[in-house]
């Protein structure tokens, strides 16, 4: 049994540091080998750290929102390895049911050929009712609680000891135990209708959060922000794009929007250079690329991913609609490499049918403009004397307004409608 | 032929626990190997729970024929002649329910992928185990290993087991029915099978060197039986010790060292406990801690080595058939990433005697200090369904404890005929958490034995009503 003193490893894409974002080990934990122990963030994905030793946890360093640098030692273990006195069982855990001690007379004969009564009930453990916890159960006293909710409990990592319980005994019910959880583990107050709230619940804003907080503001402080809507009408391009899906062929994606509209920008952003383009005001620099390289905006349950579908101008609707879930799925999963999450020259960020009539998106800095579609909806349109129903949607845009006019982004953007009103434009070449 | 197997899980042995173990790790996906050097099903199915119980259940049988051939006859049926006992055919029929029983372990494995290796497993470290089969060597290298060896029964140094002393498993595969035998040990094991023979027609005696028969259970429990014992002429010396054999039969001290006799008998059964079978496999190669002769294990049955696994009883008491298949088919559970714990509230425990006893939970004088208590108890005398099959006068009861402040259960046993069924519900009710006003809401079908249960709870609660 050793000590062993585990070092942050280079996670990947040469970081030199990285930001703790959850513990999932304490001081007094026995640990088996490869099992995570830690979360961190680096530049831009969640990694887990697991272990490469068996052992019990004797300190751990660092805390969660805090930066470690890549050698500095995490977790100091007491190993199992090589070692034969193995002192396994946590400290932490309960005990297994200890067994019956039974009072054996010194003579060989007759010991316990019988069975004991039973396993010791925990009942046993019970001291007197004299001093009963907040929960009406003396301390120490097992919680009381049928097997299915002691395991549901344990599924969702609650002990029972903290939880309340209603029934009779002080047996924990099923709702009980809802109860507890509905009110994020804490112990209900006691009144059952309408109560004032007075809690304060404070989150540490760390790892991708932060991040996304900081570029945020980075981008909010910089930039000039200029905002334009227009609405579109794409009954054309619906048409257009219901009749693809209907008739793809095995191989070919399901078409959203997304796609038409990366093409549309595609084939209108060699006209505006200025808006395909990053800005180094550090350096008064605008770097005007050829290339389309549109950042896809994507909600993923930890926050906005950004990952980025390369040289659009040299892709099909088709190609497009096979990056962006290509994309999504890795965003989702983690899995999304740091070339696929950096590089963009311009942004489409959609909130797909949540999309609301009118959006200010803020810029991905140091990028210049962002589109953000609004949701396609049939609205009543005035055709000559008739009025008939489209399908229309807004299409909102941001531009850094230190390099681009609002006239000049009004003129992109027209384009973009012309194109996509006009679907066999997107198509021409 | 020498084979290298690489599984998910290697399982070593075929009891109920390894087997469950085994089979629910197939269910779950995993690539399973269970090792089994005798036959599938181990000590409970090939010479434990499930012969004994055949045999008992034949014994009974046979004990009513012959009262219903005696003079008084028995409910008014009489036979004209004793009956006939071919114990061979006896054992035949029990051996048959024992490979039936064998044969659908091995239909279950197969049925949940798992591949069977028969032979002697040995490990020479923790991951890497060789079995000699029939067919060559087999290596098999898995991921975890799940320890399932089992038991064997102890040994006396005095009286080592040789063509007279005998253990339980030759005890249940005798050629004969002894004309005389000696028990020793009082346990569950011994009274089971000393019953037996006595309905059989045996003169048994039983030795025992504390002062009651099963001395884990509190003697209003026992009491039935030990009355039943002496209704039906089996001696019993109690706080004796047994010294060794002679010509004639078992020597022994009597209580007290008064006084040395010896007990006639033909074969000496000796069932004075079983300890984990813990060698002979390599057990030291694998750095498992140990909590005395068992393998140490926490609630998860992990042991102190990394994806070493053990239970049933390997790992200590209750060395009983349920304890190791409810740890077994934990462990696949865990195996296979489900969040698990083995934290019964109890395990229930069955002795089949006659009559017979069930226990779960806490028995009266086992109730912690300082807590007010409540016992109800009622007796099968008063149960119609009991006296519907003459099962209302062997002083059988079902008794249950409960703590005085909330009426929470803390333990419920019962003494009397087939009263081991109860054990289902016993436990389900320290498992939920149940108070007397559970049980007494409870409709009980009648007639049933199970009235009394309800009728137990009610008298805690001060108004039994049909006493
Ligand atoms: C007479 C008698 C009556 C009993 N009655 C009851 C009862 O009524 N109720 C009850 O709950 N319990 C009863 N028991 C106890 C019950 O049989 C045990 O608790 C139960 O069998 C334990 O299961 P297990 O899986 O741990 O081990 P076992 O059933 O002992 O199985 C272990 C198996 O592993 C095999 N094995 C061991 N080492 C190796 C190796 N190295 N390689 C290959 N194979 C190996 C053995 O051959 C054996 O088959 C009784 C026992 C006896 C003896």
């Amino acid at each position: 049994m050793g000590l062993y003193l585990f070092r942050l490893p280079d996670v990947g894409e040469g970081v030199a540091e990285a930001e703790i974002v959850a513990w999932l080990v304490k001081v007094g934990d026995v640990v088996e080998e490869d099992q995570n122990i830690a979360e961190v963030m680096t530049d831009k994905a969640t990694v887990e750290i697991s272990s490469p030793v068996g052992g019990t946890v004797t300190a751990i360093h660092g805390e969660v929102g805090g930066m470690l640098p890549v050698g500095a030692v995490l977790v100091e273990f007491e190993s199992f390895e090589g070692s034969d006195a193995v002192a396994a069982s946590a400290p932490s855990a309960p005990a297994a049911p200890a067994p019956v001690e039974v009072a054996v007379k010194p003579e060989p004969v007759a010991q316990a050929s019988a069975p004991p009564p039973s396993a010791p009930a925990k009942a046993a453990t019970m001291p007197a009712p004299a001093s009963r916890s907040t929960s009406g159960r003396s301390t120490g006293e097992a919680p009381l609680a049928a097997p299915s909710t002691r395991r549901r409990a344990l599924d969702l990592g609650v002990s029972l000891i903290q939880v309340p319980g209603s029934g009779p005994a002080g047996r924990i019910t099923p709702d009980d135990l809802d109860v507890f959880l509905a009110q994020d583990g804490k112990a209900p107050t006691g009144g059952t209708s309408r109560v004032a709230r007075t809690g304060v619940n404070d989150t540490r804003i760390i790892g991708l959060r932060r991040k996304i907080a900081e570029k945020m503001q980075e981008a909010k402080r910089r930039i000039p922000h200029i905002n334009y809507v227009e609405e579109c009408d794409l009954t054309e391009l619906e048409a257009l794009r219901l009749d693809l899906n209907e008739h793809r062929i095995a191989d070919q994606p399901k078409l959203t929007l997304l796609p038409f509209i990366m093409r549309a920008m595609a084939k209108a952003l060699p006209d505006f250079p200025q808006v395909n383009a990053l800005y180094d005001d550090d350096n008064g620099v605008l770097h005007a690329h050829e290339g389309v390289h549109i950042g896809i905006a994507t909600q993923t349950p930890n926050g906005l991913i950004v990952p980025v579908v390369r040289h659009v101008e040299a892709l099909d609707v088709w190609d497009c609609a096979r990056e962006v879930s290509r994309l999504a799925k890795a965003v989702r999963d983690g899995t999304a490499g740091r070339d696929e999450l950096s590089g963009s020259t311009i942004t489409l960020t959609s909130m797909g049918p949540l999309g609301g009539i009118v959006s200010t998106p803020v810029i991905n800095h140091p990028e210049v403009a962002i589109l953000n579609p609004n949701k396609l909806v049939s609205r009543p349109v005035i055709d000559g004397s008739f009025i008939t129903v489209r399908k229309t949607m807004n299409l909102s845009s941001a531009f850094d307004h230190r390099i681009v006019d609002g006239y000049d982004a009004a003129l992109f953007v027209q384009r973009v409608k012309r194109l996509l009103e006009h679907p066999a434009l997107i198509f021409m070449d | 032929m020498t084979e290298t197997l690489r599984p998910k899980v290697l399982v070593v042995g075929g009891g109920p626990g390894g087997y469950v173990a085994a089979i629910r790790a197939g269910q779950l996906g995993l690539d399973t190997v269970l090792v089994e050097s005798g036959r599938l099903g181990g000590t409970c199915l090939t010479r434990g729970c499930i012969p004994s119980k055949a045999l008992i259940h034949a014994a009974g049988l046979y004990e009513e024929a012959v009262l219903a051939s005696s003079g008084s006859g028995r409910f008014g049926i009489h036979l004209n002649q004793a009956p006939e006992l071919r114990f061979d055919e006896t054992l035949g029929w029990k051996d048959g329910i024992v490979d039936r029983l064998s044969g659908g372990v091995g239909g279950l494995l197969r049925k949940a992928k798992v591949r069977t290796v028969t032979g002697w497993a040995n490990f020479s470290d923790a991951k890497t185990c060789t079995v000699e089969t029939a067919d060559g060597v087999v290596t098999i290298r898995p991921e975890h290993v799940i320890l399932a060896t089992g038991s064997t029964a102890v040994e006396l140094p005095f009286l080592p087991f040789d063509d007279r002393v005998i253990s339980s498993t030759e005890a249940l595969s005798l050629p004969e029915v002894p004309a005389t035998l000696a028990v020793v040990g009082g346990g569950y094991i011994g009274l089971e099978l000393g019953i037996a023979y006595a309905k059989l027609g045996s003169r048994v005696t039983i030795v025992e060197a504390q002062d009651r028969i099963l001395p884990l259970y509190d003697a209003a429990l026992t009491m039935p039986v030990l009355r039943w014992l002496e209704k039906h002429g089996v001696t019993v010396h109690l706080g004796a010790r047994a010294l060794g054999q002679d010509a004639e039969g078992l020597l022994i001290e009597t209580a007290g060292g008064q006084s040395r006799l010896t007990i006639p008998a033909d074969r000496i059964l000796v069932t004075v406990g079983r300890k984990p079978l813990t060698e002979g496999w390599g057990l030291d190669q694998m750095a498992l801690a140990m909590d005395g002769r068992f393998v140490k294990i926490d609630d998860r049955c992990a042991t102190s080595t990394t994806h070493v696994w053990a239970i049933g009883d390997l790992v200590g008491e209750p060395m009983l058939a349920h304890k190791a298949s409810a740890q077994g088919e934990m462990v696949a559970e865990i195996i296979a990433g489900h969040r698990r714990r083995f934290d019964p509230v109890a395990i229930a425990a069955v002795c089949f005697t006659e009559p017979e006893i069930v226990s779960v939970g806490l028995t009266p004088d086992q109730a912690p200090e300082g807590i007010d208590t409540l016992v109800g108890q009622f007796p099968f005398q008063a149960n119609g369904r009991a006296l519907s099959m003459q099962a209302g006068d062997d002083g059988g009861f079902v008794r249950v404890l409960a703590r005085k402040s909330d009426h929470r259960i803390l333990g419920i046993q019962a003494v009397g005929r087939h009263c081991s069924e109860f054990a289902g519900e016993f436990a389900t009710l320290l498992e939920m958490g149940a108070v007397l006003e559970d049980v007494a809401g409870t409709i009980h079908v009648h007639p049933t034995l199970g009235e009394a249960i309800h009728e137990s709870a009610l008298k805690a609660l001060g108004h039994a009503i049909h006493i």
